[in-house]
């Protein structure tokens, strides 16, 4: 077996920066877009980690604090966002809200 | 070295699986499920990195936080009606072909530049190990830098929170 390196994170990280990639692009559920937020959000803090790791410098930690903070905010006012959304509208599918659109 | 091996690739299937559980599922509460897989998964990653108060912080504030609100609101918003409907928009094809092609620019980067860090990875191992006895732990480390160089951040991140908050309130209020 190889012994694990900083690339098998790199990569682990870029798989799931792909997964939640395709849950945002292809899901029609806003709820569901959220999680998958949530998930790319993760796969940063996994590459954080791991260079932060491999420089033996502690930063890059401390700026998987900051993005978690942030992914704290976003799921806060995000779902705030849905639930006013579907008291006007009825709906929590993306595409049923096309109001802005030509 | 073998036991690292396999602990890694154990919770790199958990986060893989339950990401992928996530965002396929019909059901949104089996979603928020998978999801709490998926962030266990990467909270044991970062335990393998020797980052535990990432750990911690991981476990508290996104399953015990996060997903907490994220299943409040699956609750409090009905979702029986959308879950029989079409779960994919028209555009997954396109969305598709656009990942992979990202996804092949991504490990053809990886396979180039494996080298790179695998000489620094080997490199610093040995460093790790000689320093590990006299370093103190993570979190005093990360408090350490948290508190004297990224004293300002700090503060903006509170305010950060403060702001969302309170516009989640006026979000989720009826009238304001």
């Amino acid at each position: 077996m190889y012994p694990v390196t900083t690339v098998h994170y790199l990569a682990l990280s870029a798989a799931l920066l792909l997964i939640g990639t395709v849950g945002v692009l292809t899901r029609r559920s806003i709820v569901i877009i959220l999680m998958s937020i949530e998930l790319i959000l993760n796969a940063v803090n996994i590459n954080l980690v791991a260079f932060s790791r491999q420089a033996h410098a502690v930063h890059g930690q401390i700026f998987a604090i900051f993005v978690i903070v942030d992914a704290v905010a976003e799921a806060a006012v995000g779902l705030g966002i849905l639930i006013a959304l579907f008291r006007n509208k009825e709906t929590v599918l993306a595409d049923e809200i096309d109001l802005l659109k030509w | 070295m073998l036991i690292d091996t396999f602990f890694f690739y154990t919770f790199a299937l958990l986060t893989l699986g339950g990401g992928l559980l996530t965002i396929t599922r019909r059901n949104a509460v089996h979603s928020a499920l998978s999801l709490i897989v998926s962030l266990l998964g990467v909270a044991g990653l970062y335990l393998m990195q020797q980052a535990e108060f990432l750990f911690a912080v991981q476990i508290v504030l996104y399953v015990g936080g996060i997903m907490v609100l994220f299943l409040f609101v699956i609750m409090l918003v009905n979702l029986d009606q959308s879950a029989r409907e079409r779960q994919f928009n028209g555009q997954w094809m396109v969305a598709l072909v656009a990942v992979a092609a990202v996804g092949a620019e991504i490990s053809w980067f990886l396979y180039r530049g494996q080298g790179a860090f695998r000489l620094a990875d080997s490199a610093g191992g040995v460093s790790a190990a000689a320093s590990a006895v006299t370093m103190p732990g993570n979190t005093e480390v990360l408090a350490d830098v948290l508190f004297q160089e990224y004293l300002l951040p700090f503060e903006i991140a509170s305010v950060l929170l403060l702001v969302a908050v309170v516009g989640a309130v006026v979000m989720a209020k009826k009238r304001i």
